[in-house]
């Protein structure tokens, strides 16, 4: 094990980690949120993140092309691709509710079934967006859009807008800008959804919703606009992770959602799934966690790391680390 | 007729839960259901609500034909329904679960909603002193009385009550009735279901007896409570 190495970079460990761990974070508030109030599993979440990081791509693309841009213009340049990715993200989740869920649960289908559906769902989003060249063609649009849909099944890179300043030293790392951006940010939206869901009257309806459907009815609550609330905001806030993503790693792919999406989940279980505050806690520890344990036992060991992590939290806190339900929790 | 029920069929599966109900709730008035266990009660209400699907027949409120409403619209119409058992939201807050009551409200910082409030706690002092207790570590008879404050705070034209005395002790018990009669002569139409038949009949304008899923027999409170069957059947023999 190789302890120097994680002791000589321990802040920038730490600080890379947290970065992750909120993007982690925002992602598994959609699948927390969906689970608290229809014990279903949204396994096709993962795509709705991945729409969003080619939408913040594509917007950057279209904003920017190849000439390099004043601060002020990129700043507006981040901020369109921000709400493309959150506008994007929001769509595809409302999709997801309305046709590969909705039609089930109507009918009182077993969970396992919509989760079937869910898989489904999952796999024609990714294939879709890594087959677009020939989707676009269908539509005689491949010569229009090239930029856009070529290479669809290969990491395409996003241009950079702004310089990625250096800011100020913590040990003997540097944050740098992007590290703050994605924290505070993260966080910021993560404070705001929480108390939406405790003040809002929509976010009551949802909690009781969460805890009790049937009594939520009576009380004059709309299960379907609590549902679609419920899809809506986890979606845009995996926008927002997608948009903070591509200003970290920068690159995306067709299949991006697959490992981000079951990290987020296990951040989600892992802080307690149900739990809006689980799931920042969950993101943060195993953001922080899998770049320590790759420090310590090498890269190619992170993702073992993260699941380890998960079993051996999970054995002695079974309901995670908040534990309760978005139903049971106060938040 | 504030309330009209029509030929109600209602199935679980392949079971018939209820059948070919048919009654009126008369604007103002109490009207009460007793049954044993499993005769159909809950379902006749939860069906008014619009939880439960019906198979044939039609429910009209205040004329206009509800039957396939969403439980959600029920409610705006002015039809509130505190539910058998424990029906509090157990994450939320005293306070919280009294205003998921008031959820079709509009007028959430008006005077009125706060002489509401008051009233509920006017009703049921404990609540005041545990508004910011969460409501699933209260007792089951706190429970009990939020979910019916709940109810209130929904200012309904109808309010269903499905056995609002359940887990109460007895004194409280005879408090329940007194409130609901209360609730009654301040203008709100009251639909009971109630398994101290006693106690709801001595209320009741309008009685119905139901009998696996079918009503068996109606009249007046006092008429079915001085009625020797009825008497042996549901008050224990005597009252
Ligand atoms: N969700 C359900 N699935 C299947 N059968 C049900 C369901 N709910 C109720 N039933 C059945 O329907 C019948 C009527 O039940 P209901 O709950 O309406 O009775 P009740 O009169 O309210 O009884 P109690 O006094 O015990 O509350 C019973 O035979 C019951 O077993
Ligand atoms: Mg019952």
């Amino acid at each position: 094990m190789n302890f120097d190495f994680l002791f000589n970079n321990f802040a920038e460990l730490t600080v890379t980690g947290l970065a992750f761990g909120a993007i982690y974070a925002l992602i598994a508030l959609g699948y927390t949120m969906v689970y608290g109030v229809l014990q279903l599993i949204n396994f096709a979440h993962s795509e709705v993140f991945m729409y969003g990081t080619f939408a913040a791509l594509w917007t950057t693309m279209l904003l920017v092309g190849d000439t390099d841009v004043s601060t002020l213009r990129g700043i507006g340049v981040l901020l369109c691709s921000l709400v493309a990715a959150m506008a994007m993200s929001a769509t595809i989740a409302l999709l997801l509710e309305r046709f590969a869920y909705r039609p089930l649960l109507k009918r009182n289908a077993p969970r396992l079934i919509a989760l079937i559906s869910a898989i489904g769902a999952s796999f024609v989003l990714a294939e879709l967006m890594g087959l677009r060249d020939r989707v676009a063609a269908w539509f005689g649009l491949d010569d229009n859009l090239s930029e856009y849909v070529s290479g669809a099944r290969i990491n395409r890179s996003m241009p950079s807008v702004l310089e990625n300043k250096q800011l100020f030293p913590i040990g003997d790392y540097q944050v740098t800008s992007v590290d703050v951006l994605v924290i505070v940010s993260a966080i910021a939206m993560m404070v705001a959804l929480d108390q939406f869901v405790r003040r809002s009257k929509m976010g009551r309806g949802i909690r009781a919703t969460a805890q009790d459907p049937e009594t939520a009815a009576l009380m004059g609550v709309n299960a379907t606009r609590a549902v679609q609330m419920t899809f809506l905001l986890g979606g845009l806030m995996a926008g927002a992770a997608a948009f903070l993503y591509m200003l970290k790693i920068e690159t995306t792919k067709f299949d991006v959602g697959f490992l981000l999406g079951v990290k987020a989940f296990t951040a989600a279980v892992l802080g307690g799934i149900g739990n809006l505050r689980g799931a920042l806690v969950g993101g943060l520890i195993l953001g922080v966690a899998e770049n320590w344990g790759s420090a310590l036992f090498g890269s190619e060991w992170r993702d073992v790391v993260a699941f380890v992590l998960l079993v051996v939290i999970l054995l002695f806190r079974p309901t995670g680390i908040l534990g309760e339900s978005l139903g049971k929790a106060r938040a | 007729m504030l309330l009209e029920v029509e030929g109600l069929c209602v199935n679980y599966g392949h079971i018939e839960a209820i059948r070919d109900i048919t009654f009126g709730v008369e604007e103002g008035s109490i009207t009460t259901l007793i049954g044993a266990n499993g005769a159909g009660k809950t379902t006749t209400l939860k069906t008014i609500s619009g939880l439960r699907k019906v198979r044939e027949g039609r429910i009209l409120f205040e004329g206009k034909d509800i039957t396939h409403l969403p439980p959600y619209e029920r409610v705006l119409l002015g039809l509130s329904q505190s539910p058998e058992g424990r029906g509090c939201f157990p994450g939320m807050t005293v306070r919280e679960n009294l205003d998921m009551g008031a959820y079709v409200r509009k007028d959430a910082r008006s005077k009125a909603y706060a002489q509401d409030l008051e009233r509920v706690f006017h009703l049921f002092p404990r609540l005041e002193e545990r508004v910011s207790q969460t409501a699933g570590t209260m007792s089951g008879g706190e429970q009990q009385m939020l979910a019916i404050g709940r109810a209130l705070m929904a200012k309904p034209r109808l309010i269903l009550l499905d056995e609002p005395s359940m887990g109460l002790a007895p004194k409280f018990i005879q408090q329940i009735f007194s409130i609901i009669g209360e609730i009654n002569e301040q203008g709100t139409t009251v639909l009971l279901v109630e398994q101290n038949a006693a106690q709801a009949l001595k209320r009741a304008d309008t009685a119905h007896i139901l009998e696996t899923g079918e009503i068996v027999r109606s009249g007046t409170g006092a008429e079915l409570a001085g009625d020797d069957s009825v008497r042996a059947a549901y008050l224990g023999g005597d009252v």
